[in-house]
């Protein structure tokens, strides 16, 4: 599995750390309520399928991910930095 | 048909030629009082205590693929009762105290082999702990052995001890932990369910769930409507899918866990051992292949299959461990799908919804738990309340904090298992 750095391009995975599903990057106020909280801590769609997660090129230039890919087939489908797609949330 | 030594040697002499199919294959029908949805350990065991334990046997266990063909056909076997807290400790105690008597209970032999199993450690801290976890295990009334370097030596004098990163301190001794034969366990008990009046479907994947006014009905399936009192949701991996069709996220990730099996070579390895600091296991088959694994491959993924970083990790652990294994090749290789918790414990819980029940979070150590979890699973089905050796695995543990039972002591957030 190769997952491509929008900065240094494709590269072998073991280059990145995986931190698991992109709802990382849309935490709850904190005064959001428990089901809120629990949403985003727990519960997951976990599909089969594409999903979008958080990885961190962390032996290269250190940016963080959102990669789109398939848990099926483990295609990587595209690779967005996490600050770009922050800010298209905001 | 029963199974005795007589009647194999009946049968070696007239040619094999009586055996006859060990479960039926029948049509499903319009109605039944319960439906188990997941034809692998866990809901075949359940539909068989639903039967032998509580007199439920108008039962329909539906299997998308073929009995015993998802993670309880792809784990590498190893069964023990070597946890230390609270609500996961007397469940898997159990759990061993099933398998003792499995092959007598189904009338077939699943191959139940109490090598023992060493946990080796490598610092005067993981003794501590080591020695700390085995007087859990003998006060929930199992056994454990705290072997010093010489100790190990004598079990295990293959393994190179003198290791510069991980030198060999000793190693916690689980006389009765050891292996079964995976697919006897899914077949023991699909034949002792349809024996006892369960009806097993092949080839019969759930496509909806019917839910009226919060109360489950049936569920829709690749062979028609089938109604049912009550539905049980016992597939693995594939937690996340099912639960999605009444409606339901859960607290899973399905991850991907690799095991490896080399050719089959004379026996050199006569237990079970395991290398925690590599991330590495082993046993050696009756047929002789080394069965070995590691860690999860760490990132979500239901290809059934890992990749190369992972085998190049565990194969490179193995040969720090005992150069020995270097020669054998390996030839076979494959990924079971892991419905993993955030606390790294399983839940076995009704749902919001009425006869809706829900058994899943098994992470990497299911296989184990088979016994067990049919047992608790067909007694909270049964009686509508949980099973006292699982009265811990509820699933809003998440949501309120009460009753993490983070067996690891690394946090209750996914990825950390």
């Amino acid at each position: 599995m190769r997952i491509i750095c929008p900065h240094c391009g494709a590269r072998d995975r073991r280059e990145f750390t995986y931190q698991g599903d992109a709802v990382a990057l849309e935490r709850p106020a904190p005064d959001a309520g428990g089901a809120a909280w629990d949403d985003y801590l727990h519960n997951r769609e976990n599909p089969a399928g594409v999903t979008r997660d958080l990885w961190y090129h962390e032996q290269g230039c250190g940016a963080w991910l959102v990669v789109t890919r398939n848990t099926v087939t483990h295609a990587v489908l595209t690779t967005d930095l996490a600050a770009t797609v922050r800010e298209g949330l905001a | 048909m029963r199974f005795s030594g007589l009647r194999v040697l009946k049968e070696g002499l007239t040619g094999n030629t009586g055996w006859t199919p060990h479960w039926r294959d029948p049509e499903p029908k319009s109605d039944y009082d319960v439906i188990i949805i997941g034809g692998g350990g866990h809901g075949l065991s359940t539909a068989y205590y639903l039967a032998r334990n509580h007199g439920i046997t108008n039962v329909a266990v539906l299997e998308k693929g073929y009995v015993g063909g998802g993670n309880v056909g792809r784990n590498t076997t190893i069964v023990r009762a070597n946890y230390f807290l609270p609500g996961n400790s007397e469940f898997y105690s159990h759990s061993l105290k099933l398998w003792e008597g499995l092959e007598h209970d189904l009338n077939y032999n699943v191959m139940h082999s109490q090598r023992g199993l060493i946990n080796l450690f490598h610092s005067d801290g993981q003794r501590d702990a080591f020695a700390r976890r085995g007087n859990a295990m003998i006060n929930q009334g199992d056994d454990a052995v705290l072997l010093d370097r010489e100790g190990v030596r004598k079990h295990l004098p293959y393994l190179d001890f003198d290791n510069t990163r991980f030198p060999v301190y000793g190693g916690l001794l689980h006389p009765r932990g050891g292996t079964a034969r995976h697919d006897a366990v899914a077949w023991g008990y699909a034949r002792g369910a349809d024996t006892r009046g369960v009806d097993l479907i092949q080839n019969c994947e759930v496509t909806g769930i019917d839910i009226e006014n919060g109360t489950v009905k049936g569920v829709q399936t690749t062979r028609g409507t089938i109604r049912a009192k009550k539905v049980a949701m016992v597939v693995a991996g594939r937690s996340g899918q099912v639960a999605a069709m009444a409606g339901m996220r859960l607290p899973i990730e399905s991850h991907i866990l690799q095991a490896f099996v080399t050719e089959g070579i004379k026996p050199v390895i006569n237990h079970v051992v395991s290398f925690g600091m590599g991330h590495f296991y082993i046993s050696q088959s009756d047929k002789g292949g080394l069965v070995f694994g590691g860690d999860l491959d760490f990132y979500a993924s239901y290809a059934q299959r890992g990749n190369l970083p992972m085998m190049e990790h565990v194969m490179e652990a193995g040969m720090t461990l005992m150069p020995m294994i270097g020669k054998a090749k390996v030839l076979r290789s494959w990924g079971g799908v892991m419905d993993m918790s955030p606390d790294g414990s399983p839940v076995i819980d009704k749902t919001d919804i009425g006869g809706l029940f829900l058994n899943c979070g098994w992470n990497y150590g299911g296989f184990k738990a088979v016994p067990a979890s049919g047992w608790a699973t067909a007694h909270l089905i049964a009686t509508g309340t949980p099973h006292d050796t699982a009265a811990g695995f509820r699933l809003d543990r998440f949501r309120t904090g009460r009753g993490l039972m983070d067996e690891e002591g690394t946090g209750s957030q996914h990825n950390l298992h």
